[in-house]
């Protein structure tokens, strides 16, 4: 009896549940935004949850091409003049309407944010005035030539300026902008008065640790989105993330891990995935002879010579790790961003020729080979500790005797940047999604004050490429830009000074009836994800 | 009376410096928490804010003494990540683990005493060598391996239960609770059976134990030879005795519980201090780490020092081996 009562009322939460889901789609994330402030974090998890509440004047496509979103039109008028034309008859959702002075508060508010722990400044900093030549006609001019000014305002979160208590007017100036009010702290907008962005969803609820809610925005001007309702839900461990979509807890996961798919796929759940602009790569010690773990050399860096770097990227065997430890879920790499994104010549990857390789060894004096210690982190990117194990089992064939030396991100990241290995495995995001920001950070000469060479522990260096770099970097015309990119990166890749090994696949799993378009810069948006169930049925 | 309360006192201060100083040594050890928080490509000028607002540019002894002289105002510092003050944002997750904490030991009394009790008054049974064997079960198991089982079975498998999170909440004082709402507490049952699991056993083995050893006692005999009723010889003469030993260890335990939710609360997506913990950990949010070490930390010297004034006032023989000692 007891038994038959539970079942029963068992059944009939099963039933109502059912009902609820059709209007409500709940998603397990794999990380936590940190704040609901757009302006706080730059930081992925951050950025995909705003971009539900708050837009900027430029979206990014799944392939990370720009399209038009609060800005209908952009345009250079000269080499440090922008114009934007931006979309009218929209309102934020306190019902205040869209205007040019929004943007500019937005932009002005993005340096003031208090302890930001990386701040979106880096995306405004060449932004030397903006003015509204009406309230639909923005002016922007920038400090010098900046062709990426338009990927960079994509990341502007737009914020309503009088749901955050800005004057009438508000005017741009280089130190400080005028007119800006009480600035809102970035715990205010936690509250959805506050949080007014123009945006297909309105922030509900944020509990920390444990959901945001979403509700649908009816004014919305573009598409309305399917749900009317959005939860989101921060499950950080792996395992239990796939347990509650297999549960029925949640209706999709993110970053499932890819040893779990086939399971998944069995059970009749849907998965998704496509290329990330992610890139794993070996980076090696340039500096000089003074390598850190490199032995049997008499005291020389062997990475120094061409030779070597090359037996290296000849001795790896690419499509095997791609096949046996990323399960398919990676492609090989030859370039630094996977083409056919900007700047990517689709430059043949590396074949695998371990004969070849021993044979430039000897080449380069190194017929004995010598010892090395390759630098993991082993919780950072899929896999990640068993693909340096397996590089390192393929140097070791050619006579490289590599020790692999893995350790946390945390700890990782810490001792890269002290330049404590002599190669080591790491991997680039370009948030951009374009050629410019791999160079700038991984294979320019080592120059902070500019920002180049700033993830180069390696100091790898070659001026030829540092001048094509900086000529692309000032180039406004796309098709002449692309050129020179291609250029910079073929000469990074032709001596080896960086190896690419390959571009992850991310993933995306969901009970049947959902649908999503995998995006190369891993975001799920929830906005995006499309109820197919009434197609599946009938 | 009072000396040995200053004396304890005194030694809790103590603890409490040395794990302060531990603690923020521990901390510092890992990782440079600007590799991690700022964007990789930041230029050096952003680098070189982060740090001074931060305060990483200080010397170690600095940082330190800058952090003792903000623990006497009760400020333990800010976020690096969220930018809020980090004793909040621990103090914001202590119900939650507070509230699991609790119940599992509810569930590990409910549950372990009767067990015990009856592997104690049946120890060469069937029944009561089965309990044993469990317990050995529950002491040995993996919690976050048992936490996926438990996941497996009871969410995936049957579907009763869901598979994690904290469910529908009600404020009581302030403070949102989730067991009194059905759906909270079917949020609640897995993580705090889990929890509890190694609590359990433990309060089964001790039990069982002490069960064995009154049972023998000639008080226990007497009354059985009066012709007392075996029920009421169980539920009065030997429960209420072996209940003294019980309550002790299970105080003591309480302070561990909360400590060892981090695993239960990581594998169940449980919004409390552990998994909090584990988060700042992978972020290197120094301030939290430190923060929630620091509750702990005082949480754990805090329940000591209370059981052993409670003990000396009960038990003179305490007062007078310390003054000997």
């Amino acid at each position: 009896m007891t038994l038959r009562t539970t079942t029963l009322a068992a059944a009939i939460l099963a039933v109502s549940a059912h009902g609820a889901a059709a209007q409500e789609l709940t998603i397990g994330l794999s990380s936590e935004p940190t704040s609901m402030d757009p302006q706080f974090h730059n930081l992925a998890t951050n950025t995909q949850v705003r971009l539900n509440i708050f837009e900027s004047l430029i979206a990014q496509d799944p392939l990370q091409g720009l399209e038009p979103s609060l800005a209908t039109k952009w345009e250079a008028l000269d080499d440090t003049t922008w114009r934007y034309s931006l979309r009218e008859g929209v309102e934020f959702h306190d019902g205040t309407p869209f205007t040019a002075r929004d943007v500019i508060y937005s932009v002005c508010r993005i340096p003031l944010v208090e302890n930001s722990p990386s701040s979106f400044s880096i995306y405004t900093q060449s932004v030397t005035d903006m003015r509204a030549e009406d309230d639909h006609t923005l002016i922007i001019e920038t400090n010098g030539p900046n062709p990426l000014l338009p990927v960079e305002s994509s990341t502007w979160a737009i914020l309503s300026a009088d749901a955050s208590g800005a004057e009438d007017t508000v005017t741009f100036t280089e130190d400080g902008c005028e007119g800006m009010g009480t600035l809102p702290a970035s715990n205010d907008f936690n509250s959805p008065d506050v949080a007014a962005g123009t945006g297909p969803y309105m922030l509900d609820e944020f509990t920390r640790g444990s959901q945001i809610v979403l509700t649908r925005n009816e004014d919305y001007w573009g598409e309305a989105p399917d749900w009317e309702r959005i939860v989101m839900r921060p499950i950080t461990s792996a395992g239990p993330r796939v347990a509650a979509l297999l549960s029925g807890d949640v209706d999709m996961i993110e970053s499932p891990p890819i040893q779990d798919l086939p399971r998944l796929e069995d059970a009749n759940f849907k998965v998704v995935d496509s290329l990330s602009n992610r890139i794993i790569y070996l980076h090696m010690y340039h500096q000089d002879h003074d390598a850190p773990g490199i032995e049997g050399t008499n005291g020389e860096n062997p990475l120094l010579d061409a030779k070597v770097r090359e037996a290296i990227s000849l001795a790896i065997n690419r499509e095997a790790i791609v096949e046996r430890i990323m399960g398919g879920y990676a492609e090989p790499a030859g370039e630094l961003l996977p083409p056919p994104m900007f700047g990517t010549s689709g430059r043949a990857v590396d074949a695998y020729d371990p004969e070849r390789a021993q044979a430039l060894l000897a080449e380069a004096g190194y017929e004995d080979g010598f010892k090395i210690v390759l630098g993991t982190p082993n919780d950072r990117y899929i896999n990640d500790e068993q693909v340096a194990q397996a590089v390192a089992q393929m140097l070791t064939r050619i006579g490289i005797e590599t020790e692999v030396d893995a350790s946390t991100a945390s700890q990782f990241f810490s001792r890269r940047n002290d330049q404590e290995f002599p190669i080591y495995m790491a991997g680039w995001g370009a948030a951009s999604g374009e050629m410019s920001s791999p160079l700038k950070s991984l294979v320019a000469s080592y120059d902070p004050d500019a920002g180049l060479g700033v993830t180069n522990p390696g100091r790898y260096s070659n001026p030829e490429l540092d001048s094509i770099l900086k000529e692309a970097m000032v180039t406004i015309d796309d098709d002449k830009r692309s050129q020179l990119l291609q250029k910079a990166e073929s000469i990074a890749l032709d001596e080896h000074g960086i190896i690419p090994l390959h571009y992850e696949r991310t993933a995306w799993a969901m009970k049947p009836g959902l649908d999503y378009e995998p995006r190369v810069d891993q975001y799920t948006l929830a906005f995006e994800v499309k109820d197919v169930s009434d197609e599946a049925q009938d | 009376m009072l000396v040995y309360l200053i004396r304890r006192l005194g030694q809790s201060l103590l603890a409490v410096t040395a794990m302060a100083f531990l603690v923020f040594l521990g901390v510092y050890a890992i990782g440079n928490p600007v590799d991690i928080l700022v964007s990789p490509d930041a230029t050096q000028a952003e680098i070189q804010a982060t740090v001074q607002r931060l305060g990483l540019d200080k010397p170690l002894w600095d940082q330190f003494l800058v952090f003792v002289g903000n623990v006497f105002h009760g400020d333990l510092g800010t976020s690096f990540v969220y930018g809020r003050p980090a004793l909040d944002i621990v103090l914001e997750r202590l119900p939650a683990t507070m509230e699991l904490a609790l119940v599992a030991l509810f569930i590990s009394v409910a549950v372990g005493v009767p067990l015990g009790v009856y592997a104690g008054l049946k120890p060469d049974s069937i029944g009561g060598r089965s309990v044993m064997a469990g317990s050995i079960l529950g002491f040995s198991l993996p919690n976050f391996w048992q936490g996926m089982i438990l996941i497996l079975f009871f969410a995936v498998f049957l579907g009763w239960l869901p598979a994690g999170g904290r469910g529908e909440t009600v404020n009581v004082l302030g403070i949102p609770v989730s067991f009194l709402t059905l759906d909270g507490l079917k949020h609640l049952l897995l993580p705090a059976l889990n929890l509890a699991l190694f609590k359990m056993s433990l309060v089964i083995r001790l039990t069982r134990a002490n069960t064995r050893e009154v049972a023998l006692q000639d008080y226990v005999k007497f009354a059985r030879a009066k012709g007392i009723s075996h029920r009421r010889v169980v539920f009065v003469h030997i429960l209420k005795n072996i209940m003294i030993p019980v309550v002790t260890i299970l105080g003591l335990e309480l302070g561990s519980m909360v400590a060892f939710a981090i695993v239960t609360e990581t594998v169940f997506a449980w919004p409390g201090m552990g998994k909090l913990l584990i988060d700042s950990i992978n972020l290197l949010d120094r301030p939290v780490i430190v923060a929630y070490l620091m509750l702990t930390v005082f949480i754990i010297v805090g329940i000591n020092l209370v059981v052993d004034i409670l003990y000396s006032a009960l038990d003179p023989r305490v007062r007078l081996s310390e003054v000997k000692g």
